[in-house]
């Protein structure tokens, strides 16, 4: 039985769409800068109030990117990334506070070498330096003087001072010197610069004068933020270019940029980004099911499961440019084979994504009725209500709900674990009945416990151990008993938009807000609402604010653990 | 003794010129004055390990009824009793909370590794293994390895908050970083060093000459983590500067073999198997001193262990199972509390294999093991389970049951951190806090 209509390839959708945006984007243009004066005197934006300069590790998908765009897509990057950290929620904000462990400085050791003994190869050296002498043995400082200050721009997003261009000159000219080669010292002082802190690390500097109270970012700190979150990587030499002639401080030359960014293929790659962070995409990873449970379950699912989503939410946000709510009542999606094989649906089209709209009676609705959510959210061998709720309500809500208390009594639990033809609705009838249970499980089992039409890996079912899966639930006040009911409850919640701007501004700056930050954040609330929710407009709102480039003096201000002895909790937990 | 060291004939024959040497393995240096000298004339290191298992353990099949050293093993401990002298069973310590709220599987485990609970993974202090890395460690190929069996990558040695140390997971990625590209085996009759690699030193320390004034344009606690990649980076040059030596020659090793591709998996059995493959590649990685501190996790804290297909984990029956009436605990859970200490006989197993000096790889341990409750089902921090194997080549003493009666756990944390060499007289926060060293262990 086909459970989906197929549509047009997304190829030929796209164009479509794409050409209807730049037609928008041309009038917009047109109108020019009378909208532009208009945006900078009546935005009401709240003053910008800003937080520390945030020093920052690149992410993988940052890494990789950038190599490619400095160098080229082919240049290979050999290393295994550790698990990130995440933090409040976000990857992109545990950048702002993780370390560099030996293992980590292993890795890019290793991919530094490879890197910089490809780019200086004898075939594809000639690709990137501006000259090639024949005489390899003597040495060339003119030339190596041009390719590494350049290369070192690219690289520290920044030009490089006299200083460091005479090391890095100096370096190539003493490997030179050992080693007899003029190019294998090119490649060495490339190493150096592959390795060095200021480039797997996003330094920022504030400008001078800037210590008490609210000033911004330098400029080439504003590019890199810039870039880092509307492309998901390094500054390109236009932007850089702006950066060193003044433009990124005037509203002109800023929103100039900004277009550009945002048209650029670059743009689609930050919004997936952006969303594989906020799904926390990256703990597939470490996910196992139980083959003898669940055998379809391979690890061609678990790939397609997040480019699924991933491909939904891009098609949805920026080729449609449609409303952010609609991402978790949406039946449009894109489906393989091993993925039809879960969603128990036949995808005639082999090796290849599908285009296609979950028929009305087919149970899906909403990015979280996905596999990727459904099967991330549950156990090796079974489903969970609880995980689930859990996840809806962290993910989509930005809500906390707190551990569960240590010293639980679990005896009433497991007399109801263990009975024949019992539904997980029996199993945690105890945890709405027993008081120091029910404070939390009431915000996240009743809204998992619809979930529970889809098993351990999200394929949809009807009974559990034989007996009818009662599937009513409800979310703050709102009672559903069917996926659609969910996904509409969950689409009309107001934390639903308010928690996507919230993580947007912090995953763009790299750390929690501060307190200060209560009023932009509400501002930028009621834009995302004026917008129709459209997350790109969003995106824009917030690199052209004010408040995005503002830092604030007083570095432990920052929303980050602090050492002290005693009792504390993380910042900005909501309960 | 002889004063020709190895070394010394090899830097004379090396003088400049990049040459390949041939290394005779000289009988002068065989030890003929004592055991802790080994065939290189160079003291045997002592090592330092952990070695952890998830969701704590069944008290009445773990703890010895009576102290001392005569002490009868229970059920799951019997496994162990080939490793009786070499073994000591610690009960009845805890995790002191003071009002910390206990996120359950991590404030007891990050708590009695870093001697201050916390209520989530945010550690305010570095874990001991860290400590005693930063006493030990620094000479060899790797600071530290950690490994863990069950497909998690996470670990539970921190440097800071926000920088663990993450764990391999896979063997044959964890044979090729010790084993693969940059390993010298220590018994190649050849040792040719490489121009390259000097260079390669020699740019490399231009990275730290920005150190000051990097360190000055950003705020404290960047800073700290800035000192942390500079000290990351010193592991590479250290590395380098061990690729531009002969290895000292290590008595009886051979490179062992790459182990099999295994696939992700959480199973029991698939663990063990995994946890075998690993143990054995540390222990070589150990013997020849490719680094001198390590941590396994065997399961995570909130294990994910499973039976074939059951549909519930090993965490997640340590809630939901009913006790036994007639065994008095959860029968499952029991069957996978047995498991991991058949497992930790596995990894005693590798260690005691490789013979050094007159005794063995084990005896130049201390391989501190511990859960990260005591009885899952109620999150429990009082009681965790610990042991400590090994003599760290007689530094500390074995062979008993010792029960703590209530004592906070750090007071086994200070002590194999004072045993492996570190100058520490307190360790720990509030009632964590203690200069009491478990006496009986030290020797």
């Amino acid at each position: 039985m086909t459970r989906f209509l197929a549509l047009p390839s997304r190829t030929r959708l796209a164009e479509a769409l794409s050409s209807r945006r730049r037609q928008v984007a041309a009038a917009l243009l047109g109108l020019g800068a009378l909208a532009l004066i208009a945006l900078s005197l009546g935005s009401g934006e709240p003053d910008p109030v800003g937080g520390p300069t945030v020093l920052r590790r690149l992410t993988e998908t940052q890494y990789r990117a950038t190599i490619a765009d400095v160098f080229a897509p082919d240049i290979p990057v050999n290393a295994r990334f550790e698990k990130p950290v995440r933090y409040e929620g976000l990857v992109a904000i545990g950048t702002g506070t993780s370390g560099m462990s030996p293992f980590a400085m292993e890795q890019y050791d290793t991919a530094a070498q490879g890197i910089a003994a490809a780019v200086l190869s004898a075939k594809r050296r000639k690709d990137f330096l501006p000259c090639l002498p024949a005489n390899a043995k003597a040495f060339h400082e003119e030339c190596a003087r041009e390719f590494l200050s350049d290369v070192g721009l690219m690289l520290f997003r920044r030009p490089l001072s006299a200083t460091e261009v005479s090391r890095y000159v100096g370096l190539a000219r003493r490997t030179q010197e050992q080693l007899g080669n003029f190019y294998t010292g090119l490649e060495l002082s490339l190493y150096t610069m592959l390795v060095s802190p200021e480039f797997l690390f996003r330094i920022e500097q504030a400008k001078p004068g800037a210590d008490d109270g609210t000033g911004e970012l330098d400029a080439y700190s504003k590019a890199a933020r810039l870039s880092y979150f509307l492309t998901n990587s390094t500054p390109d030499r236009e932007l850089l270019r702006a950066a060193g002639e003044g433009e990124l401080d005037s509203r002109w030359g800023l929103s100039r940029q900004v277009d550009r960014l945002m048209a650029s293929d670059r743009f689609e790659g930050a919004v997936e980004a952006f969303f594989a962070d906020m799904l926390q995409f990256d703990r597939f990873d470490e996910l196992s099911k139980d083959p003898a449970i669940y055998p379809a379950f391979n690890s061609d699912v678990i790939a397609d499961a997040q480019e699924q989503t991933l491909r939904t939410i891009v098609n949805h946000l920026v080729t449609e440019d449609a409303d952010y709510r609609d991402l978790f009542t949406t039946r449009e999606t894109f489906l393989t084979r091993p993925l039809g094989v879960i969603y128990r649906t036949p995808v005639p089209t082999r090796g290849d994504w599908e285009h296609v709209v979950f028929a009305n009676d087919a149970n899906r609705a909403g990015i979280q009725s996905h596999v990727s959510f459904l099967a991330l959210h549950s156990h090796p061998g079974r489903s969970s209500p609880t995980l689930r709720g859990y996840a809806v309500r962290q993910v989509f809500l930005c809500q906390h709900v707190p551990d569960p208390p240590a010293n639980v009594d679990f005896s009433a639990v497991e007399e109801n674990a263990h009975q024949k033809n019992s539904t997980a609705r029996d199993r945690l009838v105890m945890h709405s009945t027993e008081p120091s249970c029910a404070g939390c499980h009431k915000v996240m089992d009743p809204l998992g416990l619809t979930m529970e039409q889809y098993d351990g890996v999200g394929t949809f079912r009807t009974r559990e151990n034989g007996a009818f899966i009662d599937t009513s639930g409800s979310l703050d006040g709102t009672d559903f008993n069917t996926t659609a009911g969910l996904a509409q409850a969950l689409r009309n919640h107001p934390e639903t938009p308010r928690c996507v701007a919230e993580r947007m501004f912090k995953a763009a700056v790299g750390r929690d807000i501060t307190w200060g930050e209560r009023a932009y954040l509400d501002w930028l609330d009621e834009q995302f609402a004026d917008d129709g929710y459209r997350v790109p407009e969003l995106m824009r709102r917030i690199a052209l604010s004010r408040n995005f480039f503002a830092v604030s003096g007083g570095d432990d201000a920052r929303g980050k653990p602090q050492v002290v002895t005693g009792r504390t909790s993380e910042p900005g937990d909501k309960s | 003794m002889t004063k020709i060291t190895r070394r010394s004939i090899l830097r004379g024959a090396l003088g400049g010129a990049a040459v390949g040497v041939g290394i005779p393995l000289l009988d002068c240096f065989l030890d003929n004055n004592g055991t802790a000298i080994a065939a290189t004339g160079q003291r045997i290191p002592v090592r330092f390990g952990t070695w952890i298992w998830g969701c704590g353990f069944i008290p009445e099949k773990w703890v010895p009824t009576t102290v001392g050293r005569e002490y009868l093993m229970p059920e799951d401990l019997a496994p162990l009793e080939p490793y009786r002298d070499k073994l000591a069973i610690f009960s009845g310590f805890d995790v002191k909370l003071d009002g910390v709220p206990n996120k359950p599987h991590v404030t007891g485990c990050l708590g009695l590794r870093t001697g201050v609970p916390v209520p989530n993974e945010s550690v305010k202090a570095p874990t001991f293994d860290v400590l005693i890395g930063q006493k030990i460690g620094g000479d060899s190929r790797f600071r530290s390895i950690e490994v863990s069996t069950s497909g998690v990558e996470r670990s539970y040695s921190y440097h800071a908050a926000g920088s663990p140390n993450p764990s391999e997971t896979s063997p044959l990625t964890l044979y090729r970083r010790l084993f693969g590209e940059g390993f010298q085996d220590p018994n190649a009759a050849i040792f040719t060093p490489d121009t390259r690699t000097m260079a390669q030193k020699s740019v490399l320390s231009a990275v730290s000459e920005d150190r000051q004034k990097l360190m000055r344009t950003v705020g404290a606690s960047d800073r700290q983590r800035l000192d942390e990649y500079f000290t990351s980076l010193r592991q590479i040059e250290q590395q380098l500067a061990l690729r531009l030596e002969p290895p000292a020659p290590v008595q009886d090793f051979t490179k062992p073999a790459p182990p099999p591709e295994v696939p992700l998996n959480s199973e029991m059995g698939a663990v063990m198997e995994t946890h075998r493959l690993m143990a054995g590649l540390l222990a070589k990685a150990l013997q020849c001193n490719q680094t001198r501190v390590f941590n396994v996790l065997l399961s995570d804290t909130a294990s994910n262990l499973r039976r074939e297909g059951e549909t519930t984990t090993h965490h997640t029956l340590t809630h939901e199972e009913p006790v036994d009436k007639q065994l008095g605990y959860q029968r499952e859970v029991s069957w996978f509390a047995t498991k991991s200490m058949i497992a930790w006989k596995d990894f005693l197993d590798a260690l005691d294999a490789i013979p050094e000096g007159d005794g063995t790889l084990l005896d130049n341990c201390l391989v501190f093991a511990h859960s990260d409750c005591s009885i899952a089902k109620s999150h429990a921090v009082e009681g965790i389970p610990a042991m400590v194997a090994g003599n760290a080549g007689g530094k500390v003493r074995t062979g008993y049951h010792l029960a703590g009666k209530g004592d906070p756990i750090t007071r086994l944390g200070l002590t194999v951190q004072q045993a492996m060499g570190v100058q520490v007289e307190k360790w720990g926060a509030l009632s964590m806090e203690t200069r009491r060293t478990v006496t009986e262990l030290i020797a």
